[in-house]
């Protein structure tokens, strides 16, 4: 069973501040989901390879030398606070 | 149509005409098939072209492009208030293929927000209406996709299909959708929802349209490590007819939940397969039922890695005074996301966390190994070269009528989610029509047989009237 305290914590991972009168609501839609999501556990995997990519490919490698890349300019422009050409970030200490 | 518009521009139609009449429509258009428009860009275009027609594929074509699709200077913004008024400083693979063609790219389709929906409601832009019923959603993902081409505001479209968003909207709209096989279609540009399931791809007015739109947009690109070299010629191969051809009809894709109207024209387009020469056998695809549980744990799974990139830092919402950096970034998200994308992120978090990601996400991987699994036999030699279903169980429904209850929007994918687990391409064409509204009949082929798919749909399109009709016109 997810608990509102559970929300908090997965809305804490995820950097999504939950609002307390969105809670109730996701508290009941997550426990019906994840109820839904058991029905899975009917299956017995133990010899079943996960499947993570539908294409056989492995390691695409290219060589490593330097393209034509978009401008600092370009890079910044949708940048809603930069200063001195960079992106401008809160405090992270 | 293209064929036609094309053949018109060659002999002399003016290709800025051509453009302004359609800005005309969508203007007074009460479908809100569109979030932005790229008029200006457009309309030099195809003055351009007037002057100097240029050749191509799609020279001179307007297309409508998702909002998840990034262009080169034109708002992208998945339909989110978080990306709103994001513009891209690069085009995506398949818009510099459209460009190299000759296309002319009229503006941004509504969608639901970052292509999370089946109906368009999560729309940050309000909901695209049908055309064909204005209270009834065009389906979704790529409502707007649809919606636009149905309504003629649109030649062609380009969509995106995670779990049924080109091919929903294509049925409920009463048009062609195609959803290639993974890998075929370079993603470099698309806007991330689930990566291992997401293809980009065609919504037309009939089989030989999407067939033109493939040939432009499919091939190899080094800037997707997923990306497939297959050289394939889909409209060569487009008139083979189906003598011979062995249609599975898997039975677990019949029966209760389904429409019986639209089960009787999914039948009624097996027996006309079968007049035309195909013959039909039962085929079973016995995990179908675990497709949805696995489809969306894995769906937001990815979502909510995808969608950690947007934080309001170099693009996007951003606002109020800065407080610490967590703080900062929860409120903008919070405020960024609608309920529909925050559901998904949170349960994907939850999906992933510690203690839980054998439970869910590699327990969800490994079905989708038998529901692969299960695709291989049912198409594999000696079975069914296609398999054919209903796209929808259901036709359109009534706007608000199901996004209060998440679980049972979630029900509708039934039919499209398993195809994009497996991988494979699938196609939905109209079918017949329920007390007015259109039906889609979805056929679905091995890897990398688009054209066993495009030729099955072309054969059956060319024996059938209906997507002749069109809605009367919504103004």
């Amino acid at each position: 069973m997810i608990t509102g305290e559970d929300v908090d914590h997965i809305g804490w991972l995820a950097s999504i501040k939950v609002a307390e009168e969105e809670k109730e609501g996701f508290v009941a839609l997550f426990n019906s989901v994840l109820d839904y999501f058991h029905q899975l556990d009917e299956l017995d995997t133990e010899d079943v390879e996960p499947t993570y990519r539908v294409v056989d490919l492995t390691n695409v490698f290219r060589e490593d030398v330097v393209t034509e890349s978009i401008s600092q300019e370009e890079s910044l422009r949708n940048a809603p606070r930069r200063e001195n050409g960079y992106f401008k970030s809160p405090r992270i200490v | 149509m293209l064929r036609e518009l094309k053949e018109r521009l060659a002999a002399g139609a003016s290709a800025e005409d051509v453009v302004y009449s359609l800005f005309e429509k969508i203007k007074k258009s009460k479908l809100n098939a569109y979030n932005n428009l790229s008029e200006d860009s457009a309309l030099a275009w195809a003055r351009e072209f007037d002057d100097a027609p240029w050749s191509g594929l799609l020279a001179g074509v307007p297309i409508a492009i998702k909002s998840c699709i990034s262009t080169s200077g034109i708002e992208t913004n998945c339909s989110s208030r978080i990306l709103e008024g994001y513009v891209p400083p690069y085009d995506a693979h398949v818009i510099e293929r459209l460009k190299q063609e000759g296309a002319i790219i009229v503006g941004k389709t509504n969608m639901d927000e970052f292509a999370m929906g089946t109906s368009t409601e999560t729309s940050y832009f309000g909901t695209t209406r049908n055309p064909w019923d204005t209270e009834r959603v065009p389906g979704g993902s790529s409502g707007g996709s649809a919606a636009a081409v149905a309504a003629g505001e649109a030649p062609c479209a380009l969509g995106s299909d995670t779990g049924g968003s080109i091919r929903c909207p294509a049925s409920f709209c009463g048009i062609v959708g195609l959803k290639p096989t993974y890998g075929l279609v370079s993603r470099y540009g698309l806007v991330s929802y689930a990566n291992s399931l997401e293809q980009i791809g065609p919504l037309t007015l009939n089989v030989e349209d999407a067939a033109l739109v493939m040939e432009v947009i499919a091939g190899h690109d080094p800037r997707d490590s997923t990306s497939v070299k297959s050289e394939v010629g889909y409209l060569s191969g487009l008139d083979g007819g189906v003598e011979g051809l062995v249609c599975g009809v898997p039975k677990e894709y019949f029966g209760e939940g389904v429409d019986p109207k639209v089960e009787k024209s999914v039948w009624d387009a097996i027996s006309k397969l079968e007049d035309l020469g195909a013959s039909w056998k039962e085929v079973s695809l016995p995990h179908t039922k675990y497709a949805l549980a696995a489809y969306y744990i894995i769906a937001m799974s990815e979502a909510s890695s995808n969608l950690a990139r947007f934080d309001g830092l170099r693009y996007g919402l951003r606002f109020g005074a800065d407080k610490d950096w967590h703080t900062t970034f929860s409120e903008i998200r919070a405020a960024g996301f609608g309920p529909e994308v925050k559901r998904r992120i949170l349960l994907g978090t939850y999906a992933l966390s510690a203690g839980y990601y054998g439970r869910y996400y590699l327990k969800a991987l490994k079905v989708r190994t038998l529901i692969k699994q299960d695709f291989e036999r049912a198409l594999s030699a000696g079975g069914a070269d296609v398999l054919v279903t209903p796209t929808m169980p259901f036709p359109a429904f009534k706007i608000g009528e199901r996004i209060e209850d998440p679980l049972s929007l979630y029900m509708a994918d039934v039919f499209t989610v398993p195809i994009n687990l497996a991988g494979v391409p699938a196609i939905s064409v109209p079918c017949g029509f329920a007390d007015g509204l259109p039906i889609g009949l979805q056929i679905i082929g091995r890897h990398f047989d688009e054209i066993g798919v495009l030729r099955t749909a072309k054969a059956y399109e060319d024996s059938t009237p209906h997507h002749e009709t069109v809605p009367k016109e919504v103004v």
